[in-house]
């Protein structure tokens, strides 16, 4: 069945779970994920299902395991079904979202579980930026010492440079996240901070600072989806569809992109997701970004349509992207103030807008939702994954 | 291998700790959140007695980054008198043939080091048991 | 779902390329997919590959590096993981993409690159496929499970460990006539015999050489070819995936590949055969247990009777189920994450009649399973021309 707008058939969300963000040192990956699930699941009224998609960038790196895929599926209880892990560094989770979708599409299957997770604490700072690093490209960025932080440094000063922004320009943004993170108990912090607060933090890569990044931390997401034709979610809740899912890729190494400040990748994907749901930037309500330097919040908003090029800052520095503004952006804290557990971004960004949508996001909620989209990045805009979901009984 | 991640396993690699399902009754070695035969949560502990024999057995010869030290080594799968099995190291074999079904027991060693100066890894591993000559 | 078709190949020689990059191995091997499918761009790029993220040196987003190379602009593209089952997966996941009917065309590439680092690295990388906690910890190699599997059969059965010979004899005189395999020298049984003892009971040859290589394989909707051209038309007629507990210890039966039952009855139900109908398989022989294991499992014989076929001669070019017919995993060798695309390739090239000297006279249905770990991630596919 194609509802009028969307090109997907009935893909809907039967629950969603979350851990919080943290350093969970007591906690394997394994039980991480399995928590995320676990609440999917009582979510969802028990529902079990046939596949699981996991999203995941580190674990080989930081905890010498691949084929996460099976070890999960086993831990849960669910061995035989199929599995597999999905990677496109910070895009993963969004990504293993898409390949559900497609399952789903197909027809092949109609209850998927997908699973962001992400384990970086058991090992210190310089091994876990090392492993970030290798979102970059590692023949040509990362053996020269690039960051994903300098990455993003590079971007902002540019940035800066171009459209003449004003000092602490983009500090809206993590003024508005921490503020967001106040309402959601799940957040890594949940503390607001001051204009003062961001103008005197320290710089990680000039003219980026320790406010402009997100913190990174273990955390799972999980989400699970069902066709609408054979499986209804019971129950009072809010019944929520996934309108579009859309992937673009561009260059992975920034100094190969044409237009770095483009943020090209994005505004594809941001588009084909748009055209899929057959909707404009004004149909959406609320926006979880990846946030993970305040400079993308700024290219995300412009790539995707809610502000010209150049302009996205102003969004930040006028208030238009907080939870009354007018375009809610990071609302449960996103990145900044939630924390960024890697390849589980994009599920907690679906997870965040189901909550949204369906009016449990507490004292983070933003009111009248009835459109959200979500979307992760990989890289510096290498890979980019979108996501809208809708009210299903508002279409 | 990481200090947390270590510290977390300790209660196995040190005691052999594992849980008894409390739905189906199976004793399940490494423990998990999720009973694997029924499927219903299994969080109870369970101390298992060591005494297991040896499934299969092999030697390594060609080891993995950060085992090369010891090798060459024996690893067997250990099926445990409760039922569950484990992957381990077989030791203090002296000039004793290895064959299926031999009766072994726990023991502690040394599995690993994390370079000159970090963590020493101590976990089970299983030695032949002792009989009266 | 709507019926999806192998358009075209490519391949890279597995080999040692200590010359080229990873990257410039998947693009070679999907810009020749493309180019024998006749197609500028796909639309969406799926990477399979076990080890770039693993260890010093390690890259992610790898689907976003190889479009790159390859200019295709804006695609999306992402890789999946499943260990050595990798590219079975990434071939499912190309078609569900397909079969959805929200995407095209679908260019799956497989792509490993394994010799760079010392072989004491590179089987820190493999082990990472096992439990990290229960198995890996203990220092069991990706080769000792095995062994400990074979151990067992061997025990359990009566054979002997000679009397698995025929696999490797019979995948080094198929890698012989394959241009792209890495090993291209038959061997004997008694070469067999007295090959080096690796992790007993597994020697030398009875194991699978790693190496570099890529394969890539396009797939579009089978409604869109029309009948004409040189080459028959393939289709994806079955697709199974299933897994088992991760850790070899975990497993209910150490001597039974579950998910490889589980995953090959869903692939020959929705191909409507049954294991009589399969021309030809090409299976996992990373080890000679896990071929016979795999006859087992997929019902091509009964249980404990793996090694008869053989024994028989059932699995040769001329016998009546030929398995690893341009070398397999042992001869054409193994580069993990790519192994279950180069299946695939040489499953399409067979049923195109595309397979040089290793054609088979007329194959209709022709059958691949990759395996992930040990047994524990299972992917099935069986194409047929139509």
């Amino acid at each position: 069945m194609h509802a009028p707008g969307s090109a997907l058939p009935e893909i809907l969300v039967a629950g969603v779970g979350l851990t919080p963000i943290g350093e969970h040192w007591e906690k394997s990956l394994r039980s991480i994920a399995l928590e995320a699930m676990t609440a999917a699941v009582e979510d969802a009224g028990g529902l079990r299902p046939q596949a699981l998609f996991v999203g995941n960038m580190l674990a080989p790196a930081l905890s010498a395991q691949t084929h996460l895929g099976v070890l999960l599926a086993d831990f849960a209880g669910w061995r035989g079904i199929e599995a597999a892990t999905y990677e496109a560094a910070g895009a993963s989770g969004g990504i293993a979202l898409r390949q559900a979708v497609l399952a789903l599409a197909s027809g092949e299957m109609d209850r998927v579980m997908v699973v962001g997770v992400e384990k970086l604490t058991d090992r210190i700072g310089s091994s876990v930026e090392a492993a970030l690093a290798a979102a970059a490209d590692a023949d040509f960025e990362a053996v020269q010492g690039l960051t994903p932080a300098a990455q993003a440094g590079l971007l902002m000063r540019r940035y800066i440079h171009e459209h003449h922004v004003p000092e602490h320009g983009f500090a809206g943004f993590s003024l508005t996240a921490h503020a967001n993170a106040v309402g959601n108990p799940r957040a890594l912090y949940r503390r607001a901070i001051r204009l003062e607060d961001y103008a005197s933090a320290p710089m990680l890569s000039d003219p980026l600072n320790l406010f402009d990044a997100a913190p990174v931390a273990d955390g799972a997401a999980a989400i699970l989806l069902t066709r609408g034709d054979r499986h209804r979610p019971a129950g009072e809740r809010t019944p929520i569809r996934i309108l579009a899912s859309a992937v673009a890729t561009g260059p992975l190494a920034l100094h190969d992109q044409p237009d770095p400040l483009g943020f090209e990748a994005a505004l594809i994907s941001a588009g084909r997701a748009m055209a899929q749901a057959g909707m404009a930037a004004r149909d959406i309500d609320l926006f979880e970004l990846h946030d993970v330097f305040s400079i993308y919040a700024a290219l995300a908003l412009e790539s995707a349509g809610f502000a010209e090029r150049g302009q996205g800052w102003r969004l930040a520095a006028e208030g238009e992207i907080s939870r009354t503004g007018r375009i809610p952006i990071s609302t449960l804290g996103g990145s900044k103030a939630r924390g960024d557990a890697g390849g589980a971004t994009g599920v907690y960004q679906a997870v965040e807008v189901v909550l949204q949508l369906q009016g449990r996001a507490g004292e983070a909620q933003v009111p009248e939702a009835q459109v959200g989209m979500g979307q992760c990045l990989g890289g510096a805009g290498a890979t980019v994954a979108t996501h809208i979901l809708a009210r299903a009984d508002r279409l | 291998m990481e200090v947390s991640r270590h510290w977390r396993l300790r209660q196995q690699r040190y005691a052999l700790v594992g849980e008894v399902c409390p739905h189906c009754d199976v004793k399940i070695f490494p423990p998990r959140d999720i009973c694997p035969d029924c499927g219903r949560e299994a969080r109870t502990e369970y101390q298992f007695s060591g005494r297991g024999e040896v499934y299969s057995y092999t030697t390594v010869h060609d080891a993995p980054a950060g085992h090369e030290a010891y090798a060459p080594y024996t690893v067997a799968v250990i099926r445990l008198e409760e039922g569950p099995m484990v992957t381990a190291q077989l030791t203090d074999l002296g000039d004793q043939p290895i064959e299926i079904g031999t009766p072994v027991e726990m023991t502690t060693r040394k599995i690993g080091e994390d370079g000159e100066r970090g963590m020493l890894v101590y976990a089970y591993k299983f030695r032949p048991v002792l009989r009266p000559a | 779902m709507r019926e999806v078709a192998v358009l075209g190949a490519g391949q890279t020689p597995v080999g040692e390329h200590w010359d080229r990059t990873l990257v410039s191995l998947a693009g070679e091997a999907a810009l020749e997919a493309l180019r024998d499918a006749g197609l500028d761009r796909p639309d969406v790029l799926i990477v399979s590959n076990m080890l770039s993220g693993v260890g010093p040196g390690s890259q992610l987003n790898l689907g976003a590096q190889i479009a790159d190379w390859c200019g295709l602009k804006g695609v999306e593209a992402f890789k999946i993981e499943a260990a050595c089952g990798s590219g079975g997966a990434a071939f499912r996941a190309g078609v569900h993409a397909v079969g959805s009917g929200l995407v095209d065309l679908a260019l799956v590439v497989g792509v490993e690159k394994m010799t760079q680092t010392p072989s004491t690295v590179t089987t820190a990388g493999l082990a990472t496929a096992a439990d990290a906690d229960t198995e890996a910890a203990h220092g069991p190699s990706f080769i000792a499970l095995n062994a400990l599997i074979m151990r067992r059969y061997q025990h359990e059965y009566g054979w002997k460990h000679e009397d698995f010979g025929a696999f490797s004899v019979n995948a080094h005189a198929n890698g012989a006539l394959n241009p792209y395999a890495r090993l291209q020298q038959p061997i004997t049984h008694e070469d067999y015999r007295e090959a080096r003892m690796v992790c007993e009971p597994i020697n030398l040859l009875d194991s699978s050489p790693i190496g570099d290589g890529a394969a890539a394989v396009i797939l579009v909707p089978a409604e869109r070819l029309v009948p004409g051209g040189g080459r028959p038309r393939v289709v994806v007629a079955g697709s199974g995936a299933a897994t088992d507990s991760l850790a070899v210890h975990d497993r209910r039966d150490l001597l039974w590949l579950a998910a490889a039952e589980r995953s090959a009855r869903q692939a020959f139900a929705q191909a409507g055969v049954g294991p009589d109908e399969i021309d030809f398989f090409e299976l996992h022989d990373a080890f000679s247990i896990m071929a016979a294991l795999s006859l087992e499992a997929c019902g091509f014989t009964e249980r404990g009777q793996g090694p008869r076929l053989g024994l028989e001669g059932a699995i040769l070019p001329s016998g009546r189920l030929p398995i690893a017919t341009q070398g397999g995993l042992k001869a054409r060798g193994h580069p993990v994450g790519a192994t279950g695309v180069y299946q695939i390739v040489e499953v399409a090239r067979q049923l195109w009649g595309a397979a040089g000297d290793n054609q088979l006279p007329e194959p209709r249905v022709g059958m691949a399973q990759n395996i992930g770990g040990s047994g524990a991630t299972i992917l099935t596919h069986i194409l047929r021309i139509s």
